[in-house]
């Protein structure tokens, strides 16, 4: 185990000595008195890889990252996960705004609240499913233009009556799921999802994720699941894809255009548009 | 494969900067000289980009707090020399003085800085409240004086700023000789114009400051407005339609704090037909009555005035902003590590909501 203590470490030389001590084979590094450092474990790769950081981490915390385990004991900043491809990163306390933006694969649990814009366009393909477990409550544009993955927000620190996510929960959503624990005000919706009950496909898939929030913060699992689920999935596919293509509103035979395989998705080309 | 850091984080080609505030207050009237607010603002470098930088600092005159303290800039001697018979001629000086600096090898041509400890003769003020005779003075200098800025102009309360790091443009002021109950600090530059020295945050007009973190896409819209009460803008930036903003309806139009942040970053009317009758009623008359005072695009601001600040982020919450206290200090901040910085032990920390304002009041100032 190799301790860095980062007191008055510019994040560049504390970064340089992570990556070196990782080059150098180590599996678990502790940092120390981390305080504000940015991009920690950015675009590291090795999946045996821990990294323990006691303090509070900079902006975009693991950032591109490809493999490794992080623990925060204490509070994150904003960007955790930005672009994350693999991994796993545990939040003892809770993060600010826009976490997990585009994110690909990798799992994420933060035990506290987490601030506005959290999880937009996060985005799966085949078995890169990104998955994210929030304790606490989020804000607005939760999940806002999510293109795939999983995430659940379990609002274990709301005062009764608050409502776990802000405004703008899930617009313009077109694949992935969100599940929150409880209601959902309508009026916060956007267009593009639509409230369910859980089925059991649903249990299966969040139930290995409620287990590992669990064991890592020290909850009940059956506590959590006893209150009911919300879920959340897109009814739409590619709800804007005809708001980009030049002219495409004043077209009047668009059928015509379109090759047939491309209807179901509003798939028109520039070309189809430049032949007319 | 081996893979080196450099291959992961390009250094040097990305520009991460993005303003930093801080801000912090003693609500006991404690006072610290301002080696903690150097210090963060420099914890948060990655933040500013070396083209400007302030402080607003309250209660740092106390032998002379019934006076107005013009902080003014000067390009030359002779623009002194000018603006020194307007002033002379306009007010009753007590002290004047250059403001000490501290040579800083970062800090580069600076001005010439002077400050007047100032009265207003009785027989000037014969039909005029004296805060309005100081705030159009104030104006006429900016506008009509070549060469001649007035950083600030209120009561037992100064404005520092300037070209260069914030920490090095702290240092310069020696503002680590000065003792205060509030220090706001912001470090970047002024949105949309080169870096100038007037330019740079706080912006200020009599005892309220603003720094500001984001860009105010409304700016037409507020300076139309604000030009018809009689404040012209002339820093060629957009953060100080926000400061006039303040004079205007909290010192002029005597609105409640909490009404002037519903006006700043109103609520969306979707939202306002949710509240209850009377909230719904006084939402609507507010957005209604001050619209060219509602700042749009993405801010966050720390506003100071004399016993306390306003801390509020844009309806999106587009800019970062975080509150913490211990006791009876209480600290707003762009990064949570800044604040950690001067007090590790926080007895609460939080992200406020969007559009929810936090203020901090000295003890027996609160409204």
């Amino acid at each position: 185990m190799k301790v860095i203590d980062a007191t008055n470490l510019h994040y560049k030389q504390m970064n340089v000595m992570v990556y070196e001590a990782i080059q150098a084979g180590e599996k678990h590094i502790q940092l120390k008195n981390v305080l504000g450092q940015r991009f920690i474990g950015d675009g590291l790769r090795g999946e045996d890889v821990l990294i323990e950081i006691f303090g509070t981490p900079g902006n975009d915390l693991a950032a591109f990252m490809n493999g490794p385990q992080i623990k925060v004991y204490g509070n994150a900043q904003d960007g955790v996960g930005n672009t994350m491809n693999a991994g796993k990163i545990f939040i003892h306390g809770d993060a600010g705004d826009v976490l997990f933006y585009g994110m690909r694969g990798g799992e994420v649990y933060i035990k506290g609240d987490v601030g506005y814009r959290v999880g937009i366009h996060m985005k799966e393909y085949m078995d890169f499913i990104p998955k994210a477990v929030i304790g606490g409550c989020a804000g607005d544009f939760f999940g806002e233009y999510m293109a795939g993955g999983i995430l659940i927000l379990l609002g274990l620190t709301a005062e009764k009556g608050q409502p776990l996510a802000g405004d703008y929960l899930s617009t313009g959503m077109h694949g992935g799921r969100i599940y929150i624990r409880g209601k959902i005000d309508p009026s916060t919706l956007g267009k593009e999802a639509k409230p369910f009950e859980l089925d059991e496909e649903d249990i299966k898939l969040i139930k290995p994720l409620l287990e590992n929030f669990c064991k890592e913060f020290q909850y009940d699992i059956h506590d959590i699941m006893k209150a009911p689920f919300t879920k959340l999935i897109p009814v739409s596919k590619r709800p804007y894809g005809k708001h980009y293509v030049p002219g495409w509103h004043t077209l009047t035979n668009r059928k015509q255009l379109v090759p047939s395989s491309y209807e179901d998705n509003g798939y028109p080309t520039i070309r189809s548009v430049r032949d007319r | 494969m081996p893979y080196t850091y450099e291959d992961v984080i390009p250094y040097g080609e990305k520009d991460t900067s993005g303003c930093g505030l801080i801000g912090f207050i003693h609500r006991d009237g404690r006072k610290e000289d301002g080696n903690n607010i150097i210090k963060a603002i420099e914890h948060m470098r990655e933040r500013g980009n070396g083209l400007g930088g302030g402080f607003a600092v309250y209660g740092l005159y106390e032998s002379y707090k019934d006076h107005y303290a013009l902080h003014m800039m000067y390009d030359n001697d002779d623009a002194r020399k000018n603006t020194e018979v307007f002033i002379k001629s306009s007010f009753a000086i007590d002290l004047e003085e250059q403001i000490p600096t501290r040579p800083n090898k970062l800090i580069k041509n600076p001005p010439l800085f002077y400050r007047y400890f100032c009265k207003i003769p009785e027989t000037y003020l014969q039909f005029q409240e004296p805060d309005d005779y100081v705030r159009e003075k104030v104006i006429f200098i900016n506008k009509h004086i070549d060469g001649a800025f007035v950083l600030s102009s209120g009561k037992n309360m100064g404005a520092f700023k300037g070209v260069g790091e914030a920490h090095d443009i702290g240092d310069f002021f020696r503002l680590d000789e000065y003792k205060a109950h509030t220090w706001i600090a912001h470090s970047r530059f002024p949105t949309n114009t080169p870096g100038w020295w007037g330019g740079a945050h706080p912006f200020t007009m009599l005892n309220y400051s603003v720094v500001h973190n984001g860009e105010i896409s409304s700016y037409g819209i507020n300076r139309r407005y604000l030009e018809s009460f009689g404040y012209e803008c002339s820093m060629r930036t957009d953060t100080e339609v926000v400061a006039y903003g303040v004079d205007l309806l909290r010192r002029r139009h005597k609105l409640p704090w909490k009404a002037v942040a519903a006006v700043f970053a109103s609520r969306f009317w979707k939202d306002i037909d949710k509240l209850s009758p009377e909230e719904r009623d006084l939402h609507t008359r507010l957005r209604a009555s001050y619209g060219g005072l509602l700042f749009n695009g993405p801010f966050a601001f720390i506003i100071g005035f004399e016993g306390g600040f306003m801390a509020i982020a844009d309806r999106g919450k587009l800019r970062p902003m975080v509150v913490g206290y211990k006791g009876d200090s209480v600290y707003v901040s762009s990064e949570e590590s800044a604040i950690r910085l001067i007090e590790p032990s926080l007895d609460r920390v939080w992200h406020p909501r969007a559009g929810e304002p936090v203020f901090a009041f000295l003890k027996g100032y609160e409204e």
